[in-house]
């Protein structure tokens, strides 16, 4: 009579976050701190993505107890982290019914290979892209959710902006294409010929599109949703800032009025310190998270 | 001339729902401030995170302007979240959560369960043969309903669309659907308001 995990309502819940922030959080505190400052959704991970960076080693999905803690703490969707390619860990994190996973390229990868075969689960996927190959890919094998990768830990929003740019001028390019070139438009992204065929006709992928990986700011959202994206994720920029609770519903308010520039300008005013940022001459090629994913 | 339909756009479907606006024949527009309230005939609030809506709402004090843009005879329709807003009280909800009060129902949040629990079904709609598609995504359902409101579906023995006077309600979301059907009843709601009002 009632039919669960179908594509309808995997892909419903994102859309009910649209306009909306998704805030990392690593404890029921910080939960506490996002619920109550507006955001549609936490993430609940161990260390924030600045933290894995300057710690190093291998970065796992997040022990159970802390994900429960957080389940109990709010009442917003709690999404979870598995490692890319770690279908057990997504079997684990399905088991403790978060609302949504990302396969993330953030944690260490577990298959160099291969990603999760995300049909299998009736838990939604969120899943990272630098591009609309990508994307396509990731959709293919049943994400529900893409979010634009971005350089996650890094409080620059330069990378954010390039991937979002990037997937939507191929969008565009893709809607100047006759049906001949779509085919071979298909093999240059290293996409299903299908899903390249229905965003040329709709002009905007299949499912909801969230920017995430170094936005810091109020402007920073607001740039994203200007550039496009459906809503924006906010990692370490939030409980790296020097007062969360209010840089958090700043972000919030600039989500939603992203085109009023005068309520940009009064929820940007005396933030306090944001999160240091990293140049990306500074990470070098090994530092980058974003070529993680294939 | 027909006027204009408001659609809550703080957060969620609301472009689902100027969609299906537009597909019954309604012009829909995004509402952030209260000032664009002003000369509605109809205001949807639609699905989203109740609790992030109620915030903005309170942050930028919409709620006062939605309950007299209604008193004046707006009709109002509130999917899943709106739902939430819209009715009297929540068994669960947060101690800080606001409630709109302009249909007598108390709703449970988050009823149906988390993500893993969030279905589609056929609903059976009250005066209509054929069945509808409901989609139940963290779904609340109606827990209790007063007297003058009328239930309009069910599942699994719980109220889950209902109408009282000019507030028409569901914990489903139509607007993901191509199914037209509630948004139509709204449209005509609207246009009987209108009726009301120049005569």
């Amino acid at each position: 009579m009632a039919e669960t995990g179908t594509m309808r309502v995997k892909s419903g819940l994102a859309e009910m976050l649209k306009g909306g922030v998704i805030m990392d959080v690593t404890n029921a505190e910080q939960a506490r701190i996002a619920e109550d400052a507006g955001a549609c959704a936490v993430m609940a991970l161990e260390r924030v993505p600045a933290d894995i960076r300057r710690d190093g080693g291998v970065a796992r999905m997040a022990d159970p107890t802390k994900i429960r803690e957080i389940q109990e703490t709010v009442t917003i969707p709690v999404m979870a982290k598995a490692r890319i390619g770690h279908f057990v860990e997504a079997q684990i994190l399905e088991a403790l019914e978060v609302d949504y996973i990302d396969e993330s390229e953030v944690l260490t990868p577990a298959d160099e290979a291969n990603h999760i075969n995300k049909w299998d689960f009736k838990v939604p996927f969120v899943c990272g892209a630098t591009n609309l190959g990508e994307a396509l890919r990731r959709i293919a094998e049943g994400a529900a959710m893409i979010r634009s990768k971005g350089e996650a830990g890094t409080g620059n929003v330069v990378e954010a902006t390039r991937h979002m740019r990037s997937i939507l001028g191929d969008i565009r390019r893709l809607q100047s294409m006759d049906e001949n070139e779509l085919y071979s438009a298909a093999k240059e992204h290293r996409a299903p010929y299908d899903l390249i065929h229905n965003v040329a006709e709709n002009g905007r992928l299949p499912v909801v599109t969230f920017t995430a990986g170094g936005l810091a700011t109020p402007a920073d959202a607001a740039m994203m949703m200007q550039l496009g994206a459906d809503g924006v994720f906010v990692g370490s920029g939030i409980f790296k800032s020097g007062d969360p609770a209010q840089r958090a519903s700043a972000i919030v308010k600039a989500t939603t009025h992203f085109n009023d520039a005068a309520v940009l300008a009064e929820v940007s005013t005396g933030l306090g310190e944001p999160m240091v940022g990293i140049e990306m001459s500074e990470l070098g090629e090994d530092g980058l998270l974003q070529t993680r994913g294939w | 001339m027909a006027g204009k339909v408001g659609v809550l756009a703080l957060q969620g479907a609301f472009r689902e729902h100027c969609r299906a606006l537009a597909d019954v024949g309604v012009e829909a527009v995004e509402v952030r401030q209260a000032g664009e309230l002003a000369g509605l005939e109809g205001l949807v609030i639609p699905g989203g995170e109740s609790t992030t809506m109620s915030k903005l709402m309170v942050a930028y004090g919409l709620e006062a302007p939605i309950r007299e843009l209604h008193a004046a005879g707006a009709p109002l329709f509130g999917t899943c979240a709106g739902m939430i807003l819209a009715a009297r009280d929540a068994v669960d909800g947060l101690p800080d959560q606001r409630y709109l009060g302009l249909i007598d129902i108390v709703v449970r949040r988050n009823a149906f369960g988390r993500q893993v629990a969030s279905f589609e079904a056929a609903l059976a709609l009250a005066g209509d043969p054929e069945p509808l598609t409901g989609v139940f995504i963290r779904a609340p359902w109606i827990e209790s309903a007063g007297d003058g409101v009328q239930v309009l579906a069910e599942h699994g023995g719980h109220a889950v669309a209902a109408q009282q006077g000019s507030v028409l309600v569901t914990a489903f979301h139509p607007e993901l659907t191509g199914d037209r059907r509630l948004h139509r009843r709204f449209a005509e709601m609207v246009e009987r308001a209108r009726g009301a009002v120049a005569a």
